[in-house]
């Protein structure tokens, strides 16, 4: 994700994207708060991590709040369940109103619903898909 | 009306035998096969098996011709997506959504969802309610919890016993709306007496509940 340096990102959910995502911006000199129910999963961040750890649930404004979403210029909802990232990214863009906002979805079907209802969404499904289709179209011209 | 509802246990079970009981249409929405097995077997409703937050499924329950859409799964997002789904891709005019966090209901009201009903809200007030006053009834909320309406004994210690309802200082925002005295319910005017005994409905607004209860029961 091309986060220009120091803008302010809160990752919701700290499974293998979030903390990838989470220890990469904060090398580009992002200032990153990472929020998770599980306190295990924040304390696996690597020690390089220069962010700040929130032990909460994403879905509870309460969270959302000690986190400082209102302050955020991005959000990022990166949890295991499609339902909690759609729901945070809702809040986040139209509670809080941070510009950009993002909420990964695997379920292609929900994804293009919400797409259609203005959040920006990203599947890894479609994503891989694109790939390997681009991969494919272009060893079938190339000559063999 | 047709009414979809996702959700399971015996919630799911009791809210769409009583809406069957009204002559509305039932659709119920439900992920696990057991309960799908249990619930079909004893309500004449159609059971669809399946996660109620995916759009193929609320489009094979129906929810295009639906009336309402019910989400009374125990997740709070859960219930935020179904609804959302329901309102903005399939166009349903009425969803109702329940919630753990009371700071959902603000929440799914601003973004769309139709009617909120928090549990632990509605439990708090009550038991803040009764342990408050003994004398105070029942409690209920109608209009979205908006309006309160409450069933008040009148002791001795009410300053009310005695006064006619036009004598009675009740604060603004609030009125007794019914009088049950002996069995008989009375809908009352200005001349209507009320005494020890007697059994009086409050309607109130939130603001107003508090003073009106206190000035009835004359607790400080």
């Amino acid at each position: 994700m091309g986060s220009p340096p120091h803008e302010y990102v809160v990752i919701v959910g700290c499974g293998r994207l979030g903390a990838h995502l989470a220890e990469r911006l904060s090398r580009q000199g992002c200032s990153v708060v990472v929020v998770d129910a599980d306190e295990a999963r924040l304390s696996a961040l690597s020690v390089e991590f220069g962010g700040f750890r929130l032990d909460g649930d994403g879905t509870e404004l309460a969270t959302l709040k000690r986190a400082k979403v209102d302050k955020a210029d991005r959000v990022v909802a990166v949890t295991g369940h499609d339902n909690v990232n759609l729901m945070v990214a809702e809040i986040a863009k139209r509670i809080f109103q941070v510009p950009k906002v993002t909420a990964r979805v695997s379920d292609t079907r929900r994804e293009a619903v919400f797409r259609a209802l203005g959040i920006e969404t990203v599947c890894p499904l479609t994503l891989a898909a694109e790939k390997l289709l681009r991969g494919l179209a272009q060893s079938e011209v190339a000559p063999s | 009306m047709k009414i979809l509802v996702v959700g399971g246990a015996k919630t799911v079970y009791f809210l769409a035998r009583a809406f069957l009981s009204k002559g509305h249409e039932v659709v119920v929405v439900n992920r696990d096969e057991g309960e799908c097995r249990w619930l079909a077997r004893r309500l004449n409703a159609t059971i669809v098996r399946g996660d109620g937050s995916d759009p193929a499924i609320l489009e094979d329950a129906g929810a295009l011709g639906c009336d309402a859409v019910l989400a009374v799964t125990p997740n709070d997002h859960d219930n935020f997506v179904i609804c959302r789904l329901a309102d903005r891709h399939f166009q349903v005019p009425m969803t109702l959504a329940v919630v753990s966090d009371p700071d959902n209901e603000q929440v799914f009201s601003q973004l769309g969802v139709k009617s909120v009903v928090s549990v632990t809200r509605l439990v708090t007030t009550l038991i803040e309610e009764r342990a408050g006053f003994e004398e105070v009834m029942s409690f209920t909320s109608v209009g979205e919890g908006r309006v309160n309406i409450t069933e008040i004994v009148l002791t001795e210690d009410s300053p009310f016993a005695g006064m006619t309802l036009r004598e009675a200082p009740l604060p603004a925002d609030s009125l007794i709306a019914c009088v049950v005295r002996g069995g008989e319910a009375i809908i009352p005017h200005g001349d209507t007496r009320v005494s020890v005994g007697d059994r009086v409905v409050l309607v109130t607004l939130p603001g107003s509940h508090g003073p009106a209860v206190k000035a009835i029961t004359g607790e400080p």
